[in-house]
């Protein structure tokens, strides 16, 4: 009885230390996991330390596909989160649905805080924006095309380590070299539709699909038959006939061949970069991807990837406050450095690269700039960037038909009208679906 | 005479089935007329702007080649899957119920893969054949044949049936074996006593008397091969190479779930609805008539 009465008194006790104010709670779904993952945490933590009033609550959701599926559920049940991290892939689809999210510009200025688009790097900025100049979602964690080679099974061939092949001719000559001193798999890729199609139309300035890639309205179409487009799939299909090039699966799965070093050469996003320094027991270096040297303009810029952050509508002002306070945290160059540094992803502001400049960062690891070089150009209406509805499908439909190529059952003409048909017909449809 | 049960209360019955109607209604009912009705419509993916489009969806999943083609996978799939399912389960139990010493050993090694899930054992048929660490396809590439599932579509839907395949051994193999052993020992004596040899006695004696076990795991495959294989094609190929294993329930699934397309994904799901019903009464008309009991 006495233990009863004891207890209950603490109890009460406890209640009365508790602050009399409540935070406002702020849920921000990711999909980063690892290294990436204990980034947004600490991202996280960071801010909630530095001010009282908010508290930003990150949890990760699954993959991007995942958690933006979750998302909608979320969203038709009344319970979306305040703010959601999206693949570029599903730019189009978030800008159509008006109604579900708000206008990052529109969440500064309503705060109060002071929104200047221009400090943003232009081929970052650029695709996150509408065609009224309004800035739609917030750039995150974007990442680029960039180049490894394993610098030892370079030597091991007879070829210079610290020469990385610029052109696509010299990659050929240096995946022969690589086959005739044995290696088993000179040259593979990763994401083979961003990195061969989508990176490489932007890289030699030739268009991805009309109306400016997307960007400037939902009637584009694809273009990515063009005899450029052609000729390089129809060089990679030679490639993989000799051994030279071979086909390692979809997405990110073939990059675990490059650590391990069965491959050679690889192109894929800059975000691998963390993976590389971690694992690979040999030494590699970074590289801009390689270019035709006979196309006039290449090589331009390369297009994003990665994530950014939407604000899902239906909220409180309150809460739109700390959003922007927290927007306005992780824009500082600072943050914006410490982030760069940790991950690979770019560096958002030019003020952050010049940042991370200054402290000689990139002169200590070298390779780590190549990826923002190759963006922090001027662009040009076709490297802006690609911004297509139904992009998801799009892109399982190139995955589908280039793989046609490489076990030989279609020729690259073939394929790239099936992807450019197939395409347009889902251009079609989302078009039809998001009327307004 | 017969014992018939007799209800004399007019509410007891149907308390009785209420809480099995009210799961069959919401998690049967409930979700399929949705889909009927989402697939009339066209929506983005929040569902903010919805339009009415009636036949639409239909029409163009109908007008899609990339679609039809997948009818022709799933097909080779499921008869694949199913023929030979039965047809291995059938023989593993075969031997098993000749079996005297040690039976039980054989039987649960045989039941294991049932307790797998899946997507688990997508992933362990996929080790054993990956293309640059596996063991079978470096033992495949000893004999001369040249392993890439990533790059050729037989082999990739060899592989997906492969996995399906060892999962469901063991439900087929667990209801073969209590269908042989039910069949009266005294009815295969007499066939041996009149000269039948082994071969004649399992033909002529216990398959037949295994046709309502034999029908009933043919329609339990049919089903496993069009809806639950999801895991295994995602886990393993996710549709690859190509389109060569783009099962039904796998585009339904990207489509809605990937591509946000929530429409057309489920007019998908009315499709393969419709086509499961019409296989199950068919075989319930057609083929069970040629089933004794």
């Amino acid at each position: 009885m006495r233990f009863k009465t004891l207890a209950m008194a603490s109890a009460l006790a406890a209640t009365l230390f508790t602050p009399a104010f409540a935070q406002t709670e702020i849920q921000w779904w990711h999909s980063m996991t690892a290294v990436n993952n204990e980034w947004v945490n600490d991202l996280a933590r960071q801010f909630n330390e530095s001010q009282t009033k908010y508290k930003i609550i990150p949890t990760y959701k699954g993959q991007y596909d995942e958690s933006m599926t979750a998302a909608v559920a979320a969203f038709r049940a009344g319970n979306a989160p305040h703010v959601l991290q999206v693949f570029e892939v599903g730019t189009a689809t978030m800008m159509a649905s008006k109604n579900a999210i708000v206008p990052v510009a529109k969440v500064m200025q309503d705060a109060g805080q002071k929104f200047d688009p221009s400090v943003y790097i232009p081929a970052v900025a650029a695709y996150y924006t509408a065609p009224n100049g309004q800035m739609l979602s917030f750039p995150f964690n974007s990442s680029t095309t960039v180049f490894y080679y394993n610098k030892d099974a370079f030597k091991a061939a007879g070829l210079d380590p610290n020469k990385a092949p610029s052109t696509w001719p010299e990659v050929v000559a240096a995946a022969a070299k690589l086959k005739a001193s044995g290696h088993k798999c000179p040259f593979t890729t990763a994401w083979q539709n961003w990195t061969q199609v989508e990176s490489f139309s932007a890289w030699h300035n030739v268009e991805f699909a009309t109306k400016n890639n997307g960007l400037s309205g939902t009637d584009a179409r694809l273009k990515v038959n063009s005899p450029l487009h052609v000729r390089h799939i129809e060089n990679l299909a030679n490639m993989a006939k000799q051994g030279l090039f071979v086909y390692k699966g979809r997405s990110a799965i073939p990059q675990a061949s490059f650590t391990s070093g069965e491959c050679a050469m690889i192109q894929t996003s800059s975000g691998f970069y963390g993976d590389v320094a971690k694992n690979a027991k040999f030494a590699y270096a970074v590289a801009p991807l390689p270019y035709y040297p006979d196309v006039a303009g290449a090589p331009q810029n390369t297009v994003i990837g990665g994530a950014s952050l939407w604000v899902m509508a239906g909220k409180k002002p309150e809460e739109y406050k700390g959003v922007a306070e927290f927007f306005k945290f992780i824009s500082t160059p600072e943050v914006q450095s410490a982030s760069h540094k940790r991950t690979g992803y770019l560096p958002i502001t030019t003020a952050a690269y010049e940042l991370t400049d200054k402290s000689g960062f990139y002169k200590q690891n070298p390779g780590t700039d190549v990826a923002v070089t190759q963006m922090v150009r001027k662009v040009t209406d076709k490297s802006r960037g690609i911004r297509l509805g139904n992009y998801v499908q799009i892109r399982a439909i190139e995955d589908e038909e280039l793989e046609q190529v490489w076990n030989g059952k279609k020729t690259a003409k073939e394929a790239l009208d099936a992807i450019v048909t197939r395409g347009n017909e889902q251009l079609e449809r989302f078009q039809k679906a998001n009327k307004s | 005479m017969e014992k018939r049960v007799a209800f004399r209360s007019g509410w007891l019955p149907w308390a009785l089935l209420a809480p099995q109607l009210i799961v069959i209604g919401v998690f049967f009912f409930w979700p399929a007329g949705q889909a009927l009705v989402q697939s009339m419509q066209m929506q983005d993916a929040f569902g903010t702007s919805t339009e009415w489009v009636g036949l639409e969806n239909f029409r163009e999943l109908f007008g899609n080649p990339a679609y039809l083609e997948s009818f022709e996978t799933t097909a080779l799939f499921s008869i694949l899957v199913a023929g030979i399912g039965i047809s291995l389960s059938l023989l593993l139990a075969v031997f098993v119920d000749r079996i005297v010493r040690g039976a039980m050993i054989y039987k649960t090694l045989l039941i294991l893969p049932y307790a797998v899930a899946p997507a688990v054992a997508a992933v362990l048929w996929v080790f054993m054949f990956s293309p640059s660490l596996g063991v079978i396809s470096y033992a495949l590439g000893k004999i001369g044949i040249d392993w890439n599932h990533l790059l050729s579509g037989p082999q990739a839907m060899a592989l997906i049936v492969m996995a399906a395949v060892w999962k469901q051994i063991s439900y087929n193999f667990l209801f073969f074996l209590a269908g042989l052993q039910s069949i009266p020992k005294s009815l295969i004596e007499a066939a041996a006593i009149d000269g039948a040899r082994p071969w004649r006695r399992f033909w002529t004696v216990q398959f037949p008397l295994l046709s309502p076990t034999t029908f009933f795991l043919l329609v339990m495959n049919v089903i496993y091969a069009f809806f639950d294989t999801f895991a295994i094609v995602d886990a393993a190929t996710q549709g690859g190479p190509g389109t060569a294993t783009s099962i039904l329930v796998f585009k339904a699934y990207h489509d809605g779930f990937r591509a946000m397309d929530l429409g057309g994904s489920a007019a998908q799901s009315v499709v393969l609805m419709a086509i499961v019903v019409v296989l199950t009464v068919v075989q319930f008309r057609y083929v069970e008539k040629k089933v004794n009991y």
